[in-house]
């Protein structure tokens, strides 16, 4: 499996370090919402489809990359930095 | 010569003999030859013993795909079993030796078992061996003693227990387009490709290029098609964007058009060829693939088809043509296509006696029939072969056959030969197109399956893709290579090919129903009796056919079997055979040496790591140990010293005078920008934005789900520079942690984190005179109370070396940590221990920086062990109630902070003897009547300070314990006695010492 | 049906095999059963075995997509042992061992348990200590466990690199002697067998397609061959478990679906006798009873359903073996498959009424659900015929993750591929 690294290009699956689910999203780290931080930690989409995760280019840039990947056919249908998508809100405490 | 050689020589080299030994005896061949070839040459036909009937066989193929003829190669003391005689290449001083046979392979005992062979019917051993329900046979003791016997008779070979001497070597390689099978398609597949400008990889798994064209006796162009295939061969291997890898069989098709490739560089003894590996792995990425796979001929199964003298009539062919050597010298031939007749013809222009054609067919096509001419006999059209006689193969029963319903009829026909060439018809080779995903779509015509539609960048080509004749092979390897090279398909003229106008399509023949054991799977002994039995109990997916008859699990894979047996599933069930279904063909297409695919890893798939100050250890005396892939001091020991002796000595120096121990293998990171206070407030669970430049300060980290992840000191060296250390072990998990925060979670932080563990070396040193240590070789700085303070940091220089110096302390002594360059680290340690001479410095290792952490209550990687909290280390203290921090949310869960979770606290022992870590804590009990486990002791030690054994323990209910006698239970030391459980800060509580 | 043994063997070899039946009926689904059972895995078919034989429910079926056994009871390393650190596994999985220990009788079956151990290799002090806390915690919880010196190990199992040079020297294993292995399709049949001799319909090649409710209620499901009622609907398909709980509405879930490879050489003469693990990196292995070493690692460690895994982690797994036992660089690699397990976020199973009503569910075995396929039917059994957890499966809940009261065997909290 090669996983287009934004930044290193195609790379082989072994320079990654997988990070797992992309979609959750960190509650406000000020909330006590335990129920939004259960689902947060614990809860994955796991689709048996498209699947957005992360994928950290640890043998080369070491960045976060959000990669979308077939999780059927294991074809990967696209990459992103993880930094450039802010997808967990980035607020400030 | 031997009489088995036949006048025309081949591809074989006879002008140089080879000698071989074969169970013990020699013989010789000659290079081109394979062991099976030469083997056949010298009148062997009885080569080994089948897996459960123990019944003779010979060599069945000419290839891969040979169940029959496995053999164990022998190399000095290594012994590789299971290696088909039809793929080793000839070499002198090659020594084999048959396989699964007791005492010999001409009397084998194992034989007797046949006698039983209807109660050995597929899946008997699920329905009996169970054993008595009451007595001392219950359970699983009867099974267990009849297990042993069936396991001595299982396997095939025996294994070696040496280490094996041989190297093996892996590539990587990368290329435009891999073309797999070095055939005529292939070749003209690799031809275009490379025409074209890519750059080329064309493997082929035989000695030389050619497949088929090897021995097919088509004339290619103006020359025989060998020459051709030759020709091209070379001029590819010559041209500077191909890549021709012999011998290379690519086994493996992985995601992202990742190809796996085994190369047998120099697959012989080591020491004949110096220099080369063994086996090279190459993991191949390809832009596009070609799949030139050719195709597998199949048998028909019929009773008796499994003695010495039955093969496959390609593979007959093949011998005659390639090798020059007869199979046999009466030889029949049983067929459901044309295809065998050009190998009847063959074997008579080589010399052997073709004594009858049987065909399944009421007609043939006048190709045949003339091929038939040549061969010299009138083929028995509507005929089958319906048993077989000899140890050896002497004589073949022929009856009518009706093909239209599968009845034989009529009386037996007694044939004299000794050997019989069968054929069944050709399957594509589709192993590794079925392994890069889809399902094979059946050709009625073929009555094969055909590859799937490609679900990888992959495109087919010749017999692989459905050919018929070499001319489709030559036309659609070129377009496929061109494909390949996203070019259009080219209108240029092809190499005329001469060759029969042969009728592929085989009759859908290819069982005959008689009396007798008829082999599908010739290796694990299926039968067709097996599958039938297998349809009547129910089993009849394809998938639980082959798990219930072991149909295609042998080391062949199936693949002269795997068609035959759906067409007996497909005939009980009285469906189509695509409706029965296939498996999936999974990698590796052909077996892998193990250590091809281990290559030189498995010394250091996990990396050894040595601080700068090792080779100081490892000199003075120090036994080292592993402590998460580092290579630490255990103990300096001193001639005539236990291990426990030399830690009390080193641990009382550090509690006397003063002690120096390196800690380079502390994770460091350097943790720099505008919100590193910000960021640092955030991942620790207290505060260190309030941390003034210059001071250092203990920290805890969580998880987010609330559970402590690591501790350590974090450094506070300018307003937005910070080095954070990190426990050993957990270095590399914490530094993922931050960048997936500062990349996911926060990239609006303006931090940076970088691993710097490997470039700081550090020592430390502790101990009451700690500070005149310092005194004696710090220059720039003063070390005093006031210039370095408990917690303060300042820079200096040790020997002329800059160093940083931080005063804190693990032992609980006054301590200071002083790091350097890593290039410095050897150079500033040796001064330290000068300047430490006249205090009678002491190098400690591991286990006495352990007992001092233990006497001081400090945890570690054994408490901090992923299911503990801030609290059940009793670290409350650590948690800022000002602001949320990792972990916060979730760490005061209702389970989390329950008061009967494992707290810690410390142990002692009170019988004098030692407490070893792993052993449980109990209220009441004894080995003989184990209590109920309170908890474990994480670590313990002699306490040179307390001059007792203590130990740290998790233990339900933790402080609330204290004071109360328990007992330690370790049942598997076989210790038992009372302990009293006590805190664990058991030694200066106050912290005066490292204060002062 | 007749019973199995050797002398129904010896009269049916005298009547060329000629007369015996399907191991299990071909059943068709009918309109409503008290129970449907999703997954005819391991733990479907046990589940189906223990609701008639020890509650009396008969009117089950077992569903299932494909082909009956399909799924990891299938495709596994066919290893059976409770050597667990936590005492709510211990207690599951030594009750599992003990339901092993009788099953070919139960079941009239021979699923072929041989109880020749499982021996974990340690490699430096620290981890033998973690190992012996392991092993002492097993004999405190009531298992059995012995800690073997390394001079005890050499003389047990050949082929160890004992050199004095070994990348990673061997200083001690945790040995548990009942442990073992078990012919792992031979469990799916009998359980099959078994449980259709008592009523339980068998259906082959049924693809649930959705859940049938009323209210929040499930009711039945629709599948690829009818709608089918049920008073309740239990489901056991790890590695599929996401899909279905999104049928039923539930769009996250604390599972992640992995791939795992396994490894089987060709066969040889005995060659190892008892179950090994390597500490330096983690590799399992055995050899089958048809010779062939069979082993496996670490997962690929990314989200698949894809049942293939990818180079890398076969060439560590090699290394490893390499690493282990030298001599078998001479063996060679037969055969590679990959299964999909449900990787819950502690490492522990789920066995629980629920979520929904009408729902019972048994999922996220992560590595563990072979061994554990006797003591997870028998529970789930109890939990769905009594609608309360047995003993031993009461602590494996799903609402454990919110109380934070993980089953964490390895301590490495809410990161599937690390289990």
């Amino acid at each position: 499996m090669l996983i287009p690294c934004p930044h290193c290009g195609p790379r082989d699956v072994q320079e990654f370090s997988y990070q797992g689910d992309a979609t959750r999203k960190r509650p406000d780290p000020a909330s006590t919402d335990v129920h939004a931080w259960h689902a947060y930690v614990y809860d994955r989409p796991n689709p048996a489809g498209p699947h957005r995760e992360y994928w950290q280019h640890i043998g080369g840039c070491r960045a976060h990359i959000v990669v979308e990947r077939d999780t059927l056919s294991h074809e990967v249908l696209g990459a992103a930095f993880a930094s450039d998508l802010s997808n967990q809100g980035g607020t400030r405490p | 010569m031997s009489p088995r050689r036949a006048a025309s020589t081949g591809l074989v080299d006879r002008s140089q003999a080879l000698r071989f030994t074969f169970d013990g005896r020699t013989y010789s061949g000659h290079p081109g030859d394979t062991l099976a070839s030469a083997l056949l040459a010298n009148g062997i036909t009885l080569v080994g013993r089948s897996f459960k009937y123990h019944r003779p066989r010979g060599i069945f193929t000419a290839g891969v795909d040979e169940p029959n003829a496995l053999v164990t190669v022998l190399s000095g003391d290594g012994r590789e079993p299971n290696i088909p005689a039809t793929q080793i290449e000839l070499y002198e001083g090659l020594e084999v030796e048959s396989q699964n046979r007791f005492p010999s392979l001409e009397y084998d005992l194992g034989a007797l078992g046949q006698l039983a062979g209807p109660l050995l019917s597929a899946g008997f051993y699920y329905k009996t061996f169970m054993g008595p329900v009451f007595g001392p046979l219950k359970g699983t003791r009867f099974w267990m003693i009849c297990e042993h016997a069936i396991r001595r008779a299982a396997g095939l070979g025996r294994a070696g227990y040496e280490k094996d001497p041989a190297r093996y070597e892996e590539m990587n390689a990368f290329c435009d387009v891999l073309v797999v099978g070095a055939g005529p398609a292939g070749l003209m597949a690799a031809e275009a490709a490379a025409k074209a400008g890519r750059r080329v990889i064309l493997a082929e798994q035989e000695p030389k290029a050619g497949g088929s064209a090897l021995w097919s006796g088509e004339m290619i162009g103006t020359r025989p098609a060998h020459q051709w295939a030759q020709a091209m061969a070379e001029k590819l291997a010559a041209t500077e964007n191909v890549r021709f890898l012999p011998r290379t069989t690519v086994w493996g098709y992985y995601d992202g058009n990742t190809l796996a490739a085994l190369e047998r560089v120099a697959d012989r003894p080591s020491g004949t060829a110096k220099g080369l590996p063994r086996l090279r792995l190459w993991n191949i990425r390809a832009g596009k693939v070609v799949l030139a796979t050719g195709s597998l001929e199949r048998p028909v199964v019929f009773p008796g088809n499994d003695r010495p003298g039955v093969m496959l009539a390609g593979a007959a062919e093949r011998y005659a043509r390639q090798y020059g050597v007869l199979p046999g010298e009466r030889i029949a031939v049983f067929t459901n296509n044309d295809g065998a007749y050009r190998a009847a013809a063959a074997l008579r222009k080589a010399g052997a006696g073709v004594v009858a054609i049987v065909d399944v067919r009421p007609e043939i096509s006048d190709a045949a029939r003339a091929l038939a001419q040549e061969a010299g006999v009138e083929p028995l059209l509507g005929h089958a072969v319906t048993g077989t006689a000899g140890k050896r193969l002497t004589r073949i029963t022929i009856q009518r056959f009706d093909a239209a319903t599968g009845r034989v009829s009529g009386d037996g026909r007694p044939v004299d030969v000794d050997c019989l060439a069968v054929s069944g018809g050709w399957s594509p080779t589709i192993h590794l197109a079925s392994q890069a995903g889809g399902k094979p779509v059946w050709d009625e015509a073929l009555h094969a399956f055909l590859p799937p539609s490609p679900m990888q960048p992959w495109v087919g080509a010749g017999a692989f893709a459905g050919a018929k004749t070499t001319v489709e092979a030559l036309s659609t390897g070129r377009d496929a290579g061109l494909a390949a090279a996203g070019k259009k398909p080219s209108r240029a003229r092809l190499p005329a090919v001469t060759a029969p106008a042969l009728d592929p399509a085989p009759a859908p023949v290819l069982e005959i129903k008689a009396a007798g054991k008829a082999f599908v799977d010739l290796q694990n002994d299926v039968t067709a009796e097996d599958v039938r039995l297998a349809h009547r109990e129910g089993f009849i997916s394809v998938e639980h056919l082959k798990r219930y008859t072991t149909l295609g699990m042998a080391t062949d894979q199936g693949k002269t079997s795997n068609l035959p047996g759906l067409a007996i599933m497909a005939d009980a069930r009285g469906l189509p055979i695509p409706e029965v279904g296939t498996t999936r063909f999974r990698p590796p297409f052909s077996p892998v040496s193990i250590g091809a695919l281990a290559a030189d890893r498995h010394r250091h798939f996990k990396p050894d790591r040595l601080t700068p100050m090792h080779d100081w250890h490892v000199g003075h005396g120090a036994r080292m140990m592993e402590a998460g892939l580092w290579h630490r001091p255990m103990i300096y020991g001193q001639p005539g010293e236990t291990v426990e002796q030399a830690y009390i000595r080193e641990a009382a120096a550090v509690r006397r005078s003063v002690g120096i121990c390196d800690v380079s293998t502390l994770g460091k990171i350097a943790v720099k920008g505008p919100d590193a206070a910000e960021f640092l407030d955030r991942v620790y669970t207290n505060t260190f934005s309030t941390l003034p430049i210059g001071k250092a300060r203990y920290g805890l980290m969580l998880r987010e789900d609330g559970i402590v992840l690591d501790d350590g000191t974090t450094w506070r060296l300018g307003a937005h520079d910070f080095l954070m250390t990190t426990t050993t072990a957990n270095a590399g998990k914490v530094m993922q942690h931050l960048e997936y925060f500062l990349d996911a979670v926060w990239p609006h932080l303006k931090v940076h984190v970088t691993s710097v563990t490997d470039q700081w070396a550090g020592a430390a040193v502790a101990g009451p005179d700690a500070r005149r240590v310092l005194e004696a070789c710090v220059t720039g700085t003063g070390v005093d109370n006031v210039a370095l303070p408990f917690m303060g940091i300042v820079h200096g220089r040790i020997a002329g070396a800059p160093v940083m110096i931080c005063r804190l302390s693990f032992s609980g002594e006054l301590a200071y940590e002083v790091y350097c360059g890593a290039g410095h680290g050897a150079h500033v340690w040796e001064a330290l221990m000068d300047a430490g001479e006249p205090f009678a410095i002491t190098p400690y290792g591991m286990e006495a920086l352990g007992a001092l952490r233990i006497e001081k209550g400090h945890v570690t990687g054994a408490e901090i062990d992923g299911r503990t909290t801030a609290r059940d280390l009793y670290l409350d203290g650590m948690l800022s109630k000002k602001k949320p921090f990792i972990g916060s949310a979730l760490m005061d869960r209702e389970s989390l902070i329950d008061k009967n979770r494992l707290r810690l606290v410390g142990i002692v022992s009170l019988d004098g003897q030692p407490l070893g870590g792993g052993a449980h804590v109990v209220e009441k009990g004894s080995l003989d009547e184990l209590g109920a486990s309170i908890g474990h002791i994480t670590a313990a030690c002699y306490s040179p300070a307390l001059e007792r054994h203590i130990g740290l323990a998790l233990v339900k209910g933790g402080k609330s314990r204290h004071g109360t006698r328990a007992f330690v239970s370790d049942p598997l030391r076989k210790r038992f006695g009372p302990v009293e459980i006590v805190s664990h800060h058991f030694y200066d509580p106050e912290g005066r010492r490292m204060h002062g | 049906m007749a019973e199995y043994s050797a002398l129904s063997l010896l009269k049916n070899a005298l009547s060329g095999n000629r007369d015996w039946r399907p191991a299990w009926r071909k059943a068709e689904p009918k309109p409503a059963y008290d129970v449907v059972i999703v997954g005819g895995g391991g733990h479907g078919l046990a589940t189906a075995y223990y609701l008639a034989r020890e509650h009396g429910i008969a009117r089950v079926a077992v569903l299932e997509k494909g082909w009956l056994g399909s799924g990891n009871i299938g495709r596994n390393t066919t290893i059976v042992r409770s050597n667990y650190l936590l005492p709510e596994s211990i207690r599951f999985y030594d009750f599992s061992v003990k339901l092993w220990e009788n099953l070919s009788h139960a079941l009239n079956y021979n699923v072929m348990f041989s109880q020749r151990g499982i021996l974990n290799l340690a490699h430096s002090p620290a981890q033998a200590d973690e190992y012996i806390r392991r092993g002492n915690a097993m004999r405190h919880g009531g298992g059995d466990a012995v800690w073997l010196t390394r001079h005890e190990i050499a003389r047990r199992v050949p082929g160890i690199d004992f050199s004095p040079r070994a990348r990673f020297p061997v200083v001690g294993g945790l040995l548990q002697p009942r442990a073992g292995t078990a012919r792992h399709d031979a469990v799916a049949w009998g359980y099959a067998r078994a449980a259709d001799r008592l009523g339980v319909d068998i259906v082959e090649n049924c693809e649930v397609t959705g859940f049938l409710r009323e209210g929040d209620r499930i009711t039945g499901v629709a599948t690829t061959r009818g709608d089918i009622r049920a008073g309740k609907v239990a489901l056991a398909v790890a590695g599929s478990t996401s899909r279905l709980m999104r049928m039923a509405g539930i769009e996250r879930f604390p599972i992640e679906s992995h791939v795992l490879q396994a490894f089987v050489t060709e066969a040889v003469k005995p060659y190892v006798d008892c179950v090994v693990t390597f500490g330096g990196g983690h590799l399992y292995m055995s050899q089958s009873d048809k010779g062939g070493l069979v082993f496996g690692g670490d997962l690929d460690g990314y989200n698949s359903y894809a049942q293939r895994g990818n180079l890398p982690l076969v060439k560590e797994v090699m290394s490893e073996m390499v690493a282990m036992f030298p001599a078998t660089a001479r063996l060679r690699l037969l055969r590679s498959w990959g299964g999909v397990m449900d990787m819950s976020m502690d490492g522990s199973p789920i066995i629980t009424r629920g979520p929904l009503p009408g729902m019972y569910l048994n999922c996220g075995w992560c590595y563990g659900g072979f061994k554990a396929t006797p003591a997870s039917g028998f529970s789930f059994a109890w939990t769905i015929a009594k609608d309360e957890p047995h003993p031993i499966n009461a602590p494996f809940t799903l609402s454990r993750f919110e109380r934070g009261a993980v089953i964490d065997e390895k301590g490495q909290g809410p990161t599937p591929k690390l289990h």
